[in-house]
């Protein structure tokens, strides 16, 4: 990971709003260890005792950190908030006593932004993301990093800037349910037989323009067509049982540094 | 795991190796015989003689009357564009200005992706906002910014590869011309005559985008033609390059057009020549170093920038062949030149002159300064001025723009250089019909002309490059600034300031077709085919607009 990589990932900015919740995508758990709503009411309640007197009502109450809106000084991954929790900061923050569950509420509230109906993103290592992104995920072969990688999928230079936490955890672990329909597969077939599928770049009443699996730019005039379909199931795999939480984690820390 | 990993590669390897071979890449080799390839128009000049000449011939004088619209892309940038569109395999790319790329199917005006490049608010370009288009490379299109950068997006997806600073846009440079790709690298030059730059040619990398060789239109001590400058005053000395440039492969030389020296009007604060303000200057495309050059303006007083487009054209000269540069200035003389050598071969004047009684036998002028307040033909805008030419093979002739008794009085006053501010030299008046009269054909106007004949009327002309004698002109009301496209089947489309977009008959000048499509065409038209069609798309306003012969069109031949 280069310096300016890392630097990025130090202010990752997720905002988390209701929007993030859709069809099918129950607010609250997502994925299997991911936290739950009732962690996310747990921390309102812990976080208002005893972080709000200095973090204040909206989490920006100490300069330079702004907690809802995922704004760090040092912290990255969902450990790291954790650790610093317990630790403390110098002669700033005091060390906290959490049990567990306490501390999963906090960071639960935290990753959620504040929303008691948002979800609440695990944050991992965006090195060993980087890694799983390139090698056991293969998302490389068809998503674009940087000039990096395959372009039969989206490319995914700034989508830590384009997309909340909650999409690009969703987008890995149900795309079924998360790939913006524009995305979607499509498959047509010329009226002398010939198959073409990719995903859509544009679309009106008369015409589509694909890339197509070749990662060939294509024009078709609807009409000419012997049949032409809109496919339901992603052409992307879900991850949700590829990927282990941790996993998922280490590619959304991964992901959401990418700000193009 | 990891074996069906490897299973997987070597079926789609084999599946990739079966596949139809797709010439999907614009190749240097391509480049060189862009003019054999048709259906396509993979450079901004349509080939590197920068002929815009097309071999396509499916419209014809007799079908012509039988084109219809196809389509029309409407921009949401307003303005009148400059851009010629390039085509590749029914790809087209378009820029919209100032630094948008649109990728289009060239068959139903649809998009593909739009790549936006924002420019900072502070830059400062003297005549608007224009870019003027795109190159393309392999899979990379490549774009010079307002803000003076240079830019490679992926030609299949829209997505930036990579951004270089060419110059410092806070002092004025800006680049809106369609850069030129030779071998492996870019070439562009910079705009900025008007605020005191330095001018310069660069090339860069395709690959990383940095910066191989930059040849500077103004020398600098030490260098040869420096000596044409006084003091200091060729550090603001402009020689602006703001046209793209032509390539001849055989002697592996660049040539490119150098604007006006800074202060435009002023020539008191710049006393010589000033090399190589209103010259054409002969790189070699592998190192930048000058070859040869030809200065049209010596110590020019009327902003006669030599941004005209280098056409390069091959003709028997008086029994023997000879490699030639066509030349229509601004200044309003036309030139033949002897391209290996910058040897000049004709000149004559095509509108209007009275700023010089004539060349001597090198091509230099003979200068006849006006009185103070005296008008001076042909006017600011020149009489002709970037407007894309044309030179037809099969008529020899050559093909352009004018602005025909159109004249300028010029008043000089002491320029001052404060960094990024306009640097000129004095103002000017256009020669009125009357006290108050509306009487200056600039860059734009209303739907109304209220400028009328009075202050000088447009035409194209056909002009025999042996000769400079003119074959024909097909004359307007108001002036142009369009540019013309010609095409094997004697062809020659142009448009207008009235936004007509018209068909002439290259051989004769006689109007075949012409449809209004309302905005000022100031920009080249160009043709290229997809399924066997062949459109011709032209700019008109702030909207690319495409025609093609109806299905029921008589298909006819010409020989």
């Amino acid at each position: 990971m280069s310096r300016s990589t890392r630097a990025l990932t130090l202010v990752f900015v997720g905002v988390l709003t209701a929007g993030v919740v859709r069809a099918g995508a129950q607010a609250g758990q997502v994925h299997e260890g991911q936290y739950a709503q009732s962690d996310i009411i747990k921390g309102q309640s812990t976080y208002r005792g005893q972080c709000a007197t200095c973090h204040g009502v909206f989490g920006n109450g100490v300069g330079g950190v702004d907690l809802r809106r995922g704004v760090f000084k040092t912290v990255r991954s969902d450990e790291d908030l954790k650790h610093i929790v317990s630790t403390g900061v110098g002669n700033g923050m005091p060390a906290f006593k959490f049990d567990p569950a306490e501390m999963n509420g906090i960071v639960a509230f935290i990753r959620a932004g504040f929303d008691l109906g948002g979800i609440a993103v695990k944050l991992g290592d965006p090195q060993r993301g980087r890694q799983l992104f390139a090698g056991k995920g293969s998302c490389a072969n068809c998503h674009r990093v940087n000039g990096e990688g395959g372009k039969g999928g989206p490319d995914l230079s700034d989508v830590g800037s384009a997309r909340t936490l909650g999409t690009i955890q969703g987008m890995i672990v149900d795309p079924a349910t998360y790939l913006l329909p524009i995305n979607r597969s499509v498959r047509a077939v010329t009226r002398d037989g010939k198959v073409i599928t990719g995903r859509r770049m544009n679309e009106d009443s008369y015409w589509v323009q694909l890339i197509d699996d070749n990662e060939k730019l294509v024009s078709l005039e609807k009409a000419q067509l012997k049949e032409y379909k809109v496919l339901t199931s992603p052409k992307m795999p879900a991850f949700k049982d590829k990927l282990n939480t941790e996993e998922v984690a280490d590619l959304v820390a991964y992901l959401a540094s990418l700000k193009g | 795991m990891k074996f069906a990993v490897r299973r997987a590669a070597v079926v789609l390897l084999f599946a990739l190796l079966l596949l139809p071979r797709v010439s999907a890449q614009v190749t240097f080799d391509r480049l060189l015989h862009a003019a054999d390839e048709a259906k396509n128009w993979i450079t901004y000049n349509g080939n590197y003689s920068s002929n815009r000449f097309s071999q396509l011939r499916q419209i014809t004088p007799e079908n012509v009357k039988f084109l219809e619209q196809k389509w029309v892309f409407q921009g949401n940038v307003m303005g009148n564009w400059e851009a010629t569109p390039l085509v590749d395999n029914g790809i087209m790319y378009l820029t919209q200005r100032p630094n948008d790329i649109i990728a289009l199917d060239a068959k139903s005006g649809r998009a593909f992706w739009m790549y936006r490049y924002n420019t900072p608010a502070d830059q400062k370009a003297c005549c608007g906002s224009n870019n003027r288009g795109v190159a393309i490379l392999g899979n990379r299109v490549f774009m010079g910014t307002l803000d003076a950068h240079l830019v490679a997006v992926d030609a299949a997806t829209g997505r930036q590869l990579w951004d270089t600073t060419v110059a410092d846009y806070k002092l004025g440079y800006s680049i809106t011309h369609a850069p030129l790709v030779i071998k492996d690298k870019i070439l562009v030059g910079v705009g900025g005559g008007e605020l005191g730059i330095r001018g310069f040619v660069a090339a860069y990398d395709a690959a990383s985008g940095k910066e191989v060789w930059r040849f500077y239109t103004i020398p600098g001590p030490g260098e040869p033609g420096h000596e044409t400058w006084k003091d200091d005053d060729w550090k603001t000395g402009g020689g602006p390059v703001w046209i793209t440039g032509s390539y001849d492969p055989t002697l592996n030389l660049t040539y490119w057009g150098v604007g006006n020296p800074g202060p435009d009007w002023n020539p008191e604060q710049r006393h010589g020549d000033n090399l190589y303000s209103d010259s054409v200057i002969a790189l070699d495309p592998d190192t930048g170093k000058l070859r040869w050059h030809f200065q049209f303006t010596p110590n020019d007083s009327y902003d006669y920038d030599s941004v005209q487009i280098p056409v390069l054209a091959d003709m028997n000269w008086n029994g023997t062949p000879v490699k030639l540069i066509l030349w229509a200035n601004r200044n309003g003389f036309f030139y033949a030149l002897d391209r290996e050598t910058g040897r000049f071969l004709v000149g004559r004047p095509f509108v209007k002159v009275n700023w010089a009684s004539g060349l001597d036998e090198k091509g230099r002028p003979i200068q006849t300064p006006p009185k103070p307040g005296e008008v001076v033909y042909p006017g600011n805008q020149g009489g002709t001025n970037w407007y894309p030419p044309s030179f037809s093979p099969r008529t020899g002739l050559f093909y352009f723009s004018i602005w025909d008794n159109y004249g300028t009085a010029y008043r000089r006053e002491e320029a001052k250089y404060q960094p990024g501010r306009y640097f000129v030299g004095g103002t000017f008046t256009v020669a009125g019909p009357a006290p108050n009269a509306p009487g200056m054909p600039t860059l734009s106007r209303g739907p109304i002309n209220n400028w009328t004949e009075a202050v000088g009327t447009g035409a194209v002309v056909a002009v025999d490059p042996k000769t400079g004698e003119r074959k024909w002109t097909f004359e307007m009301t108001d002036v142009t600034d369009s540019g013309i496209l010609t095409t094997a089947s004697d062809l020659l489309f142009t448009g207008g300031r009235e936004g007509y977009f018209q068909a002439v008959d290259a051989r004769t000048g006689k109007l075949l077709w012409k449809s209004s499509l309302g905005g000022q065409i100031v920009a080249g038209p160009m043709t290229y085919e997809v399924d066997g069609k062949q459109y011709v798309a032209t700019i008109s306003g702030m909207n690319l607009v495409t025609f093609a012969l109806r299905d029921d069109a008589p298909r006819t031949r010409t020989q």
